[in-house]
């Protein structure tokens, strides 16, 4: 480790313009996807994403449970999102909190935007999102696990969803903030991006940014999200590849 | 999963499939703009703005006037006329609830059976985890599926085992006109119904259900390399132990009837009428067989 400033912090952009990891502000952390990764669930993929990994199963469409949330004209989309206790080098208390609550509603809304919930009425889509070990980005790498377990699972959906953080980290605009960053930055914006059409459906923001930084983030989140959509399809053509053996014949 | 099979060694009459044009073939993931000018949007894909969109992951089945995609993956979706199997999991006074793989529970009403129920008798005919044979006769608008158990194969099944595989390859279980199923069977001495929903009852000998699972797996793992046919015919004739054979059938016609169906289950083996997306049950015509990978 470099040499630590004042109060611990520690040196998060070099005068040259490199990160804490040795990425440049606009890198994302290597990021590696599995799709059917389990055998049980319906769909499911694991990702290891810098030093995050993170399990997503979806099942259904399927009947709902509990009853009561059944909808007549379309499927619902349940989504639970968990942090193992040996996720953190704390130890996590286990079960539901008040964040892991917030971050599963957001992720299920973003879903529900993007499923075709209509061709299924009164089902339930069933995505689980088991994060065992966390260094910022859980929820990102949630969501990109889960699209491709959706996708595996082959629930009919608008587009895969690619997701990123953006932050500041030493007063500049950064890509994929790893734990460091997260902690001892100033501001830290995840998203999920539908690239068919553009449109975001899930932002979220903690700490400040001014109006100029915040088109400069979504502008670096946006580009985020489009390589991450290549490695989210490639691990889905990795997968089902030799079910359709040309992959030179593939649109771009 | 290797990418190591290529058209080189396939079956007589299929070597046509290589030249098509590599279109054909294409493998589609959701989002993807699908270039099909002047078609219309078929089942696995929407359309924005005068655009075509893929909705799931498949292939690409350009068929004018429509563009399809032809899924690899998902739940079972129920059709008029499917043969599925299934397990019951609730009872209620005039009808059970019967699990059938599909998104929703089927409801399967005591007038589409053969017996004659009283009202609140219904538990004495089938009770929660009792696997039946019915066949799909309609779907509602609300996504309701309608079940029945009267029709020839269908009904109560007794004993054996059930299996579950990927929906999608059930068309490999059957083979062209039957022909896999009928190599299961012939070299296990056992009985399979194969349910469209990728169940698949089995019963026999022990070591014959033994093979037949393991060919099951082998299929659901594998079916989408080739050579398939040939790898089960080998492991099944390596693994047949002499004798075996016969002991079995004298038990088994002891063992079945009970109070069981309307039908023999014993019949059930003939493979159920296909659907016809399933290019094996088309006509054998090479050009109209390709929507899917050779090895179907």
């Amino acid at each position: 480790m470099g040499s630590v400033g004042a109060k611990d912090v520690p040196v998060l952009l070099t005068p040259d313009g490199l990160r804490i990891d040795g990425r440049r502000l606009n890198e994302l952390r290597p990021l590696k996807i599995t799709a059917g990764a389990l055998h049980e669930a319906d769909g499911s993929a694991f990702v290891e994403w810098g030093a995050n990994k993170v399990m997503a199963a979806v099942y259904g469409p399927r009947e709902v449970h509990p009853r009561h949330l059944q909808e007549n004209n379309k499927a619902i989309v349940q989504c639970r999102y968990n942090m193992a206790a040996f996720s953190v080098d704390e130890r996590k208390r286990p079960g539901l909190d008040r964040r892991s609550q917030e971050i599963s509603k957001v992720i299920a809304e973003a879903f529900e935007s993007a499923i075709f919930a209509e061709e299924y009425p009164r089902t339930s889509v069933d995505v689980y999102i088991e994060v065992l070990q966390a260094n910022a980005g859980t929820r990102c790498a949630g969501v990109v696990a889960a699209s491709v377990a959706l996708a595996d699972a082959g629930i009919p959906m608008v587009d895969l969803l690619p997701s990123v953080a953006v932050g500041k980290v030493a007063g500049k605009i950064a890509l994929d903030l790893k734990k460091e960053e997260d902690n001892f930055g100033e501001a830290d914006m995840p998203m999920a991006l539908v690239p068919q059409s553009g449109r975001l459906v899930l932002l979220q923001m903690e700490g400040h940014l001014t109006r100029p930084e915040l088109a400069e983030a979504l502008d670096l989140g946006v580009a985020g999200c489009r390589q991450i959509y290549q490695v989210m399809k490639q691990a889905l053509r990795d997968r089902y590849a030799s079910d359709g053996p040309d992959p030179s014949g593939v649109s771009p | 999963m290797g990418s190591g099979h290529r058209s080189g060694h396939r079956g007589r009459g299929r070597g046509a499939e290589s030249s098509h044009p590599s279109g054909e073939r294409i493998l589609v993931l959701p989002g993807e703009e699908i270039p099909a000018e002047g078609l219309r949007p078929g089942s696995g894909t929407y359309r924005v703005n005068g655009r075509i969109y893929a909705s799931v992951l498949g292939l690409l089945s350009l068929r004018p006037p429509l563009v399809r995609i032809i899924p690899l993956s998902g739940r079972y979706i129920p059709k008029p006329q499917d043969t599925v199997v299934g397990t019951v999991t609730d009872v209620q006074g005039t009808f059970w609830l019967l699990d059938i793989a599909a998104p929703r529970w089927a409801p399967l009403h005591m007038t589409g059976t053969p017996w004659k129920i009283d009202f609140g008798e219904t538990e004495q005919y089938l009770r929660v985890g009792d696997a039946v044979v019915v066949s799909v006769e309609s779907i509602e608008n609300t996504g309701r599926i309608g079940v029945t158990m009267l029709g020839d194969g269908l009904g109560k099944l007794e004993g054996g085992t059930i299996v579950e595989i990927s929906p999608a390859r059930v068309p490999r279980v059957i083979g062209r006109n039957g022909s896999m199923i009928q190599t299961i069977t012939k070299l296990t001495d056992c009985q399979v119904a194969v349910g469209q929903n990728g169940r698949i009852w089995i019963d026999g000998p022990d070591e014959g259900i033994i093979r037949v699972r393991e060919c099951l797996r082998m299929i659901d793992e594998e079916g989408h390399r080739s050579g398939l046919t040939e790898r089960i015919q080998k492991y099944l004739e390596s693994t047949q132990t002499p004798g075996s054979t016969h002991d079995y059938r004298s038990r088994i016609v002891g063992d079945l009837p009970h109070e069981a169906g309307p039908t023999n289950p014993i019949d059930l083996p003939t493979p159920p009428p296909l659907d016809l997306e399933d290019p094996a049950a088309r006509a054998p015509a090479e050009e109209s067989d390709n929507d899917l990978p050779p090895d179907y």
